[in-house]
């Protein structure tokens, strides 16, 4: 029927076509429309389960986890300015042992240590151990006043900063601040070759000197 | 006037009698009186009519026959079984995996405990788990020696070129269901390895902060790590790996194994000596 040549195949009407049962002025064969309709059932069916799962393992992504928390790590008579003291501090509650971390605390020495344009000191340092390498914990050692990581080789001086090895920026610190003449350690900061403050933490293994901070930029779970 | 026969259940029903058993056979040759089965013909006779049973509604037996009884071409040698013996390897980690997962706990607090508890205490769990640690390192070297084994046979070129995809695409996930298991025994070591690999995983720029706080599920190791990794490591990737298996098998039967390379040279001999 199709093949007579009354009919034009290439016509824009399924009338025109010459399909059996075809209304005036329609474009869409119904065999064609329950089809794009059953396809666009299932699609939205299968979006409704997909979608929320993959919200749901997406999530944590786009949270903040860890909220700030100030802890205690002594008074002001436990630190001098001279060396590092180590405290364990609780990053991460609910998980027990593996929830601790060490921190290296000393009090700010106004002659030693680099001073960054536009930024306050803050009353003490707290070093954290985490290389900046690829997250091993580091350790000080008081002879020498160096950070060394047992993982690749990673070597930080006094204050943190790269002196060897992989590690690709400073070790990270946390804020501080003196309450009643306690010690309390806040949140975990990062810091550029030029110990300028990164409020958004970044990973290990991640550079933030220059464009490099664009690549690995600071996320919703560090904000 | 003959009465319907009540609608008596098939097992109560006389079955007509067999052909050749049959008193007055097609032939009309008198085989003697039938005599009464053994045990044991019995016993053939209702296997055989349990899996005619099961054929005659689901076609088992030409698949089967197709898939199994396929030709495969001369020369075909020891190294054509790392496939077969990698797939049994992940059979051999997904049966220990299962009961692992009976008695394992995957929380922070607990999950070294209850993995010591498997190793000391549970009946065979040292066994049991020393099969799924000993085995997931066979699992990855059989993987690795059945990817060279289709390199230097050539067997990933045309018309296979799906399979080697699909065969890197399993190699991947392999490595994965190493990482992710890494972690379970949550001693010092896999701690601390889990904490490297992910980092490693940061240091790709842009996307990989992302991923690695998607793998943390935050910005630190979590309370909910563990449970990701579990839930990853029993569920996700060896649900994909069984389907890419089954992908992957599918196109071995139906593209078939290469021969050997070095036969090509023998049959090129032969056409030389013909002319």
């Amino acid at each position: 029927m199709a093949d007579s040549p009354e009919f034009d195949k290439t016509s824009r009407y399924t009338e025109g076509r010459g399909i059996a049962g075809a209304y005036e002025g329609e474009t869409v064969t119904r065999r064609r429309f329950m089809e794009g309709g059953a396809q666009l059932a299932g699609g939205v069916a299968v979006a409704a389960i997909a979608l929320p799962a993959l919200g749901f393992a997406l999530g944590p992504i786009f949270e903040k986890t860890n909220p700030t928390r100030w802890q205690d790590v002594g008074t002001e008579d436990d630190f001098n300015d001279e060396t590092y003291v180590p405290k364990v501090i609780n990053i991460t509650p609910q998980i027990g042992e593996s929830g601790k971390t060490t921190i290296y605390v000393r009090k700010s020495n106004a002659k030693r240590d680099k001073k960054v344009e536009g930024e306050d000191p803050l009353p003490y340092v707290a070093i954290s151990t985490r290389c900046a390498h690829l997250g091993c914990p580091v350790r000080y050692i008081r002879a020498s006043q160096k950070f060394v990581c047992p993982c690749h080789g990673g070597v930080y001086g006094f204050e943190g900063q790269v002196e060897g090895g992989p590690p690709v920026r400073p070790l990270d610190r946390f804020y501080t601040r003196v309450r009643a003449g306690r010690i309390e350690v806040g949140n975990r900061f990062s810091l550029n070759s030029e110990l300028h403050r990164f409020p958004h933490p970044r990973d290990p293994s991640n550079h933030i000197d220059g464009l490099w901070q664009y690549l690995y930029p600071g996320r919703p779970t560090t904000s | 006037m003959k009465l319907p026969s009540p609608p008596l259940p098939k097992a109560l029903r006389r079955s007509p009698p067999r052909p050749g058993r049959d008193r007055n056979g097609a032939n009309g040759k008198d085989t003697g009186p039938a005599t009464k089965p053994t045990p044991k013909e019995q016993a053939v006779e209702g296997a055989a009519s349990a899996i005619g049973w099961l054929d005659e509604r689901t076609g088992a037996t030409p698949f089967l026959r197709g898939f199994l009884y396929r030709k495969v071409p001369k020369g075909t040698n020891w190294f054509y079984t790392l496939g077969s013996a990698t797939m049994f390897a992940f059979l051999s980690q997904a049966i220990t995996g299962v009961f692992l997962a009976m008695y394992y706990e995957p929380d922070a607090t607990r999950a070294y405990e209850s993995a010591s508890r498997i190793s000391n205490e549970v009946f065979l769990g040292e066994f049991v788990r020393g099969m799924h640690k000993w085995g997931s390192s066979v699992m990855i070297i059989l993987i690795f020696v059945h990817m060279g084994r289709t390199f230097f046979f050539g067997a990933y070129k045309y018309p296979r070129e799906l399979n080697w995809i699909i065969g890197v695409v399993l190699l991947v996930l392999t490595l994965a269901m190493g990482l992710t298991g890494y972690l379970l025994p949550f001693d010092q070591r896999s701690f601390w390895a889990t904490v490297v690999a992910v980092n490693i995983n940061a240091s790709g720029p842009i996307v990989g902060p992302y991923l690695a706080d998607f793998l943390r599920a935050g910005a630190e190791f979590g309370p909910t790590t563990i449970s990701r990794f579990y839930a990853l490591h029993m569920l996700l990737i060896p649900l994909l790996i069984a389907a890419l298996i089954g992908a992957h098998l599918y196109l071995v039967a139906k593209l078939g194994t290469t021969a050997p390379p070095w036969l090509k040279a023998e049959k090129k001999d032969l056409l030389t000596e013909e002319i």
